[in-house]
């Protein structure tokens, strides 16, 4: 016999539970397919980002070594120039009307720049180059994972690289005594977060990549910046009007607003403020991020 | 519905599948079946919508209109792609036209790593390992890194690892594209192989000795439409003349202005050669015998003859 052109009309499917599966999935009928789904629809996100994940924590554990000299040697490049070099110089900076030892203050919101740029690079560089130049998205997606899933392992990816390299450097900082609150342990997680806002965003940019070029812009337009208007290298109150404004909502002044009182032992001035931003700033991100990537993958 | 009427069924029908980008149809109203244990070739120059139709059955990209249906061994109900997209790939092995195999791994890490994308468990994907290896002739090769491997060892080593979640169906998209002839061989061993252990295959391919060798059926797709579907035998029969001679040298364009002509049933000219189809080559190659400035070749019409003619001579280059 020849197949019914409609499976579940036929008496033997009709009461097997798979036909109710096929049609309860709404199998549209035959020349009307559903139209591509809305690309802003909500993640859709299963366990399968797991495997994803443990392919790059694999590939790394065999470059860890080599990988993280090259993420640490600079941030402590800087801190040791900077905080004992101008240290030096400055001696001590006024936070909150009380004085604060300079290499305290630089290093507090340099960890939170190297959270930054740790994810930064792993959500451009590193997954440009499985996405578009190893063809490793492309083989994923040939077994039963989504894209969706492939986007949210690697922003977690790149914002647990980013954790550790936090967690390495502030050992680092904790060895040289920079500070020893106990409340450093709440940073760890902060750190987290700011891993996974930066990765977040970077995958927007690696989103509309058609190059590595492409990511300079980035870096020199959008980071850099970010990095001067954040409160990392000197006060915030001495920028101009302006910027004190752009400044109030940047997602590193509000990581940078979080950490440092943590080095200090103090707790955070309106931290559910900043937790609202970077959160927001996650989200949002994210969410953009993975429109973008599935605009970039539809065809 | 009996066992016997069960197995006669489809394990893949593709329905009136049609795509668009812009103003051009890339893939238009397309329908074929695959039965279990059946290998169906899709050939048609560049540009005829083979990969396209391939990842349209993957649910990579999205058709304008027609349906794609998997039919699961042992249950009669449909999954439908888009909607059951993972459900169905978890039942296909893909090899796609570019590799896509873990530089950073060795042959075994690469298989382990892709039956986890399955959801599989690590006990049982390293149980498969082994013989996977060994099916794709890479057991010495286990702990090797990609860069150590020949294109030959690369693709065997991406059949290897499509063949991880066990699958029904393999959709290989010029799966010996590059190869030389000793690699092409063993791939076409090992397919062969597969086809007896009862898996499907949907195979594109731009070589008519592969099709030719691997395929029960053919598909000719040609701007997005089938032109015809059958046993390779069936098509020749069907569409040509059984000999061909094909004449080329100074002078052999001449020979289409001569009485020479009315002995063919047809020609065609490719560059310098002339190609004469006939059912009966004995007056032709007589009357060819007292030219000897020209060089002929008599053979039987081939599946390249019946591509060309279907699809023309003219080269696709446009991208």
């Amino acid at each position: 016999m020849t197949r019914d052109t409609d499976a579940a009309t036929t008496a033997d499917t009709a009461a097997s539970p798979a036909a109710i599966h096929a049609a309860a999935s709404g199998a549209p009928a035959a020349g009307a397919p559903a139209r591509p789904p809305a690309l802003l629809r909500p993640p859709q996100i299963s366990r399968r980002w797991w495997p994803v994940f443990r392919r790059n924590l694999l590939v790394w554990r065999k470059l860890a070594v080599p990988s993280l000299v090259g993420n640490i040697a600079e941030p402590l490049i800087t801190l040791v120039a900077f905080g004992y070099g101008i240290g030096a110089l400055v001696g001590q900076v006024q936070l909150s009307g009380s004085p604060v030892p300079y290499i305290l203050f630089l290093a507090s919101g340099s960890i939170c720049m190297s959270a930054m740029n740790a994810a930064s690079f792993e959500a451009l560089y590193s997954a440009f180059s499985r996405m578009n130049v190893q063809r490793t998205w492309d083989g994923i997606m040939n077994a039963p994972v989504r894209l969706d899933d492939v986007v949210f392992a690697e922003m977690l990816w790149a914002a647990f690289k980013s954790l550790f390299t936090s967690t390495v450097i502030l050992g680092v900082m904790l060895a040289l005594g920079i500070s020893h609150s106990p409340m450093l342990l709440l940073a760890l997680p902060l750190l987290g977060l700011v891993g996974i806002v930066f990765a977040s965003i970077a995958l927007i940019f690696n989103a509309l990549a058609k190059g590595y070029d492409f990511f300079t812009y980035y870096f020199s337009l959008f980071l850099t910046p970010t990095m001067f208007l954040s409160g990392v290298f000197f006060p915030r109150d001495q920028l101009p009007g302006v910027m004190r404004a752009i400044s109030d909502w940047l997602p590193l002044t509000a990581a940078v607003e979080l950490i440092r009182p943590l080095f200090l032992g103090q707790w955070p001035a309106g931290g559910a403020r900043h937790l609202a931003v970077l959160a927001a700033y996650g989200v949002a991100a994210f969410w953009v991020a993975l429109a973008l990537t599935r605009r970039r993958f539809r065809n | 519905m009996g066992t016997m009427a069960r197995m006669s069924l489809p394990l893949f029908e593709v329905a009136e599948l049609t795509k668009r980008y812009g103003a051009s149809t890339v893939v238009n109203q397309l329908s074929f079946s695959i039965a279990p244990g059946q290998c169906l070739g899709v050939i048609g120059p560049n540009g005829a919508g083979k990969t396209t139709t391939i990842r349209m059955c993957l649910g990579l990209t999205s058709p304008d209109g027609g349906r794609i249906r998997y039919f699961p061994a042992g249950s009669a109900a449909s999954l439908s792609m888009p909607q059951d997209a993972l459900a169905i790939k978890a039942q296909l092995g893909i090899v796609s036209q570019f590799d896509s195999l873990d530089p950073d791994f060795s042959c075994a890490e690469n298989l382990l790593v892709f039956g986890r994308y399955f959801g599989l468990k690590d006990a049982v994907i390293k149980e498969r390992i082994p013989r996977l290896l060994e099916f794709a002739a890479l057991s010495h090769k286990a702990g090797a890194k990609l860069a150590e491997l020949s294109g030959g060892m690369k693709r065997r080593l991406s059949l290897a690892r499509a063949l991880v979640n066990d699958p029904q169906l393999l959709l290989l998209d010029e799966p010996t594209t590059g190869l030389d002839p000793q690699a092409r061989h063993l791939m076409w061993e090992r397919l062969q192989r597969l086809v007896q252990q009862g898996k499907s295959i949907l195979l594109t391919t731009h070589f008519m000795d592969e099709a030719e060798r691997l395929c029960d059926r053919l598909l000719v797709l040609d701007h997005g439409q089938k032109m015809t579907e059958g046993t390779p035998r069936a098509l020749i029969a069907q569409n040509l003349e059984p000999d061909v001679v094909e004449v080329y040298g100074a002078g052999a364009l001449a020979l289409l202005e001569s009485p020479l002509k009315a002995l063919a049933a047809r020609t065609e000219v490719s560059g310098e050669t002339v190609f004469f189809y006939t059912r009966d080559a004995k007056a032709l190659l007589a009357a060819l015998s007292e030219r000897p400035e020209l060089r002929t070749l008599h053979r039987p019409a081939n599946l390249e003859d019946l591509f060309l003619k279907l699809t023309g001579r003219q080269i696709r280059e446009a991208a």
